[in-house]
């Protein structure tokens, strides 16, 4: 007897009544969420979209982020005497950004994205990335800027008295460096990110979550779909500390080069 | 060539150099001593304006760096500069760290600066370490590799501030071989040090410089041999 079968005699044992077992009660549930009528489909595509939702928000993140922190960074290290009237305005904007989406729940600026400004859109996982990626931006800004200031400003002189440019010195001595030194706390707001994009069910996005809600909805039980995607989602985290692992290691050994 | 004039610079309510006037002559070689935060390194970073100046003015070849409007990344690579901590690139290869400034200043293309690169490299005497990263190099090659970087960029003046401070003591020679090479060869230098040899060997001119203040100066036979002030005589007594 293969497991269809199997699990096709047992609903109707219990649906006449019958006496069955805890154990083939927790067989039916798995069955039922994640096997019958090819559900776990819904669960791979729901994997799928959460990881693109996660991988496109933090690209969003990452280049926000960066410019951000560049250039709260330059507006810092202006000589003294000499101010850039662009640059204060780039700063003031950069600063009320991290402000107000640091200062907000994330779930609110996803209800004023969702309903408010993108009210008319029906592209929810686009504008749930959208706002997961903005609000990415300003973390990573923050992680950034921490790791600009930790590259040696020597590195920053050795740049400058070659007759770089400012920019040219941040873009190929002290950001490649910076990066190296910001990749453990990019890793770890990788991870935060990933499980935010739960949150964009909330507006309508479809990942993960709504997958186990419209599974739970068909079969009017929710423990298994919800228990079985904290289960991928722990997964998938602990597989991805795993990698920043390796990768971390993998770097310090190139420092001893 | 560089002419300063009245030049004070303060951190804070710290004097750290007080209205100094000075003249440097293309081709001279002017050694820099003095005490630790005694402002040496203070003035030179002042030269190319890697510290702001709070009064006076540099005017280098005719063009006043303290004015506001002059585009310092034009004169700076005019300016060579090696710093005490070698200050190398280490996310690049050392034939990377060399080209990438005048490539990307648009001095030459990828090529030439590669041939150039090259070039010194043999000079100094490191060019297979072309695709080493500087973390696998010894301080004195560090150094050296710093002065091939600065010299990439065909400077028509070279400011040194300490550059054999961080050295082991064996890796010194090395680098003050290639700093006398440089000067028979004509370069214009400004070098900030500790090594009184290299002063009276290769200096045409000797700063000593005190409290903010260059105390005094002479050539360095009379400066080593004829020392005027008592603050002179009693620094000279302790490193010669």
């Amino acid at each position: 007897m293969n497991l269809a079968e199997y699990y096709a005699a047992l609903t109707e044992l219990m649906k006449n009544g019958g006496e069955v077992s805890s154990l083939q009660k927790v067989f039916v549930g798995m069955y039922k969420a994640f096997v019958e009528g090819g559900r776990w489909k819904l669960y791979l595509d729901g994997v799928v979209s959460t990881v693109e939702v996660t991988a496109m928000a933090l690209i969003l993140g990452i280049v926000l982020g960066v410019v951000v922190a560049v250039v709260r960074t330059a507006h810092d290290q202006q000589r003294p005497g000499r101010h850039n009237p662009v640059l204060t305005v780039l700063n003031a904007i950069c600063k009320v950004y991290t402000t107000v989406i640091r200062g907000t729940p994330m779930m609110v600026q996803l209800l004023i994205m969702g309903f408010v400004v993108f009210s008319k859109s029906r592209e929810f996982t686009l504008v749930g990335t959208l706002t997961l990626g903005i609000n990415s931006g300003a973390y990573v800004a923050e992680i950034f800027r921490g790791g600009l200031m930790s590259v040696d400003p020597g590195q920053n002189e050795a740049g400058r008295s070659l007759g770089l440019n400012y920019l040219d010195t941040m873009r190929f001595i002290v950001v490649p460096q910076a990066f190296k030194n910001v990749l453990p706390a990019l890793g770890n707001e990788f991870i935060t990110l990933f499980k935010d994009t739960a949150l964009i069910n909330i507006i309508g996005g479809k990942e993960l979550v709504y997958a186990a809600k419209a599974v739970g909805s068909k079969t009017y039980d929710v423990m298994y779909p919800y228990l079985g995607i904290a289960v991928i989602y722990l997964v998938m985290v602990m597989l991805f500390s795993w990698l920043q692992g390796k990768l971390e290691r993998r770097l310090r050994q190139s420092d001893r080069r | 060539m560089i002419d300063v004039k009245h030049l004070s610079k303060s951190f804070g309510d710290h004097l750290v150099l007080d209205d100094i006037s000075e003249h440097i002559a293309p081709g001279e070689k002017v050694v820099i001593i003095g005490p630790s935060g005694s402002g040496k390194s203070t003035f030179l970073r002042c030269l190319n304006l890697l510290e702001t100046p709070t009064k006076g003015s540099i005017t280098f070849q005719g063009t006043e760096l303290t004015d506001p409007k002059v585009d310092i990344d034009q004169m700076r690579r005019q300016m060579g500069m090696v710093f005490q901590h070698f200050n190398l690139f280490p996310n690049m290869t050392i034939r990377k760290n060399i080209t990438l400034a005048p490539v990307r200043t648009k001095l030459m293309d990828q090529t030439q600066a590669d041939d150039l690169a090259t070039t010194l490299l043999r000079r100094v005497g490191l060019e297979e370490k072309a695709d080493a990263y500087p973390n696998q190099l010894s301080g004195g090659q560090k150094q050296r590799i710093a002065i091939v970087r600065a010299l990439a960029m065909q400077p028509k003046v070279m400011l040194f501030d300490e550059p054999t401070s961080a050295l082991d003591p064996e890796m010194v020679g090395e680098v003050l071989e290639v700093m006398k090479q440089l000067a028979e060869e004509g370069m214009t230098m400004v070098v900030v040090t500790h090594e009184m040899g290299f002063a009276r060997e290769v200096g045409s001119r000797v700063l000593f410089m005190d409290g903010g203040h260059i105390l005094e100066q002479n050539t360095p036979a009379e400066f080593f041999s004829n020392p005027k002030e008592e603050r002179t005589k009693s620094f000279l007594s302790k490193v010669l």
